[in-house]
């Protein structure tokens, strides 16, 4: 007597199937909605830290190397082992997932900011002195304006790589999207399941990026027609 | 076991274990699987990055194409490439493996082999071609030896990376080091913190070494002469292909 696991000869691992995401619709819009809150929240803690900070070292020159120094460690050490720090402290759940992720994405903002206010012409900078600008008037009215591109640029990277990182987050069973793709390698390797949990991830980054050119488009009006 | 409930002392316990070093699975035998996957998947990007970089940055063309590869790979989960490879021809095991990890290698090397090839003064180039050399002599006489210290420098990047990302083939059951902290979450946090943290400081620490070996390796193999004008060239390479 032979076993039959499998009523059909051939059940079939598709790389993709419709049948699979209509069925399952309810748990990929969970993760894609936990992905995509978590990524948003992360940029948007990174960016409240790291623009305060790539100013900082934007003022007082000689604390440049060091806000650069210690944002480059975090971003030397492994996700992973990040995620290992973080955990034992703050337990399984979204604030370890959002820490980590914030922690990688601040060295990528603080550094395209410094790098945009570093880009503001020295002329400018003494125009808007000369005109009786203060120090906050010029960095809110001026510097920070025409930092736009610079920083823009930053929360694309660190959008981009946010995305990509929260999957990590299988580790302590909070990664979203990674949660799709993980449960279905264990799965007995559901090719559709994992490339669904895939493309949505490539998909989110996508949209999300675009999202942050058109916003960008929309706060340098004066930069439109220069660049194709 | 100590009734320690602090997780830095629990991992000082578990690190101070010798069976956790020399057991099967233990530490050495994850260091191993991890130094060995690594430098294969290292080794891999060298041999498909370096020759098509150094191709590029020679002709000229092809700046898109390096933005666009390190783009790509930016956007794709590692945990979603090394779950897809072992499906494909290339089978359940190292092999998949090391391939994922080669990718995430790939970028670094890339775009400082194009951009250690592309900095070079135009008048050497000019001069080189001047004395009769030929295309292929160019590029290997004068453009390569000059292009070493971003070599070097996207070596140590990609090296660093590899090495980072190598934790996470515990997730396919690839074995190195991150097989400790997953082994420890598996625990719970009560009882395996301590396995967490000391994963996640051997991880760290074998990043960080590696990144300070190839430093010094970065440093060894640039001139004397070159030392203060190429420090950071990688840095100054991976700000080229960012766009900023």
């Amino acid at each position: 007597m032979s076993f039959r696991l499998s009523y059909r000869a051939d059940p079939g691992n598709p790389w993709f199937s419709w049948q699979y995401v209509r069925d399952n619709s309810d748990t990929v819009l969970n993760a894609l909605r936990e992905h995509t809150t978590l990524t948003l929240r992360a940029v948007l803690i990174a960016a409240l830290i790291a623009v305060p900070l790539a100013v900082l070292a934007y003022w007082f020159r000689p604390l440049t190397g060091p806000i650069l120094a210690l944002t480059g460690v975090l971003y030397t050490v492994p996700s992973l082992a990040l995620f290992a720090f973080v955990a034992p402290y703050l337990g399984i759940g979204v604030a370890t997932v959002l820490s980590v992720v914030v922690l990688y994405a601040l060295l990528v903002i603080v550094r395209n900011t410094v790098a945009g206010l570093n880009q503001v012409p020295a002329e400018v900078r003494e125009a808007a002195e000369g005109m009786g600008y203060g120090r906050w008037g010029r960095l809110l009215r001026i510097e920070l304006p025409l930092a736009v591109p610079g920083i823009l640029t930053g929360l694309r990277l660190a959008t981009v790589s946010t995305v990509a990182l929260v999957t990590v987050g299988v580790v302590i069973g909070r990664g979203g999207l990674g949660q799709i793709i993980f449960a279905g390698f264990q799965n007995n390797l559901y090719k559709a399941q994992i490339m669904t949990g895939t493309l949505l991830c490539v998909l989110l980054a996508l949209v999300l990026d675009l999202l942050l050119v058109g916003a960008g488009r929309l706060l340098t009006p004066w930069l439109r027609g220069r660049t194709g | 076991m100590s009734a320690a409930t602090n997780p830095v002392s629990q991992a000082v316990v578990w690190l101070n274990d010798p069976l956790n070093w020399t057991n099967p699975g233990g530490i050495l035998d994850r260091l191993g699987e991890h130094v060995g996957m690594s430098a294969a998947a290292v080794l891999v990007g060298c041999l498909v990055a370096w020759p098509l970089g150094l191709w590029l940055g020679h002709t000229g063309r092809g700046g898109g194409l390096v933005v666009l590869v390190s783009n790509l790979t930016l956007a794709v989960p590692t945990l979603a490439l090394l779950t897809i490879l072992p499906l494909t021809f290339l089978g359940f095991g190292r092999p998949a493996v090391v391939v994922a990890l080669a990718v995430f290698a790939v970028p670094p090397l890339l775009a400082n082999a194009y951009t250690g090839v592309r900095q070079v003064d135009p008048q050497t180039r000019e001069a080189a071609r001047g004395m009769g050399m030929t295309g292929v002599q160019v590029l290997r006489r004068v453009e390569l030896p000059l292009a070493v210290p971003y070599l070097a420098a996207g070596f140590r990047t990609a090296a660093v990376q590899v090495v980072a990302t190598a934790a996470l083939a515990t997730f396919v059951n690839g074995g190195g080091l991150g097989e400790i902290i997953r082994f420890g979450f598996g625990l719970s946090i009560a009882v395996g913190g301590g396995q967490i943290l000391a994963g996640g400081l051997l991880v760290a620490g074998l990043a960080v070494s590696v990144e300070l070996l190839f430093a010094l390796v970065e440093r060894l193999v640039t001139p004397r002469a070159l030392r203060r004008a190429r420090r950071g060239a990688g840095r100054r390479a991976a700000d080229a292909v960012a766009g900023t």
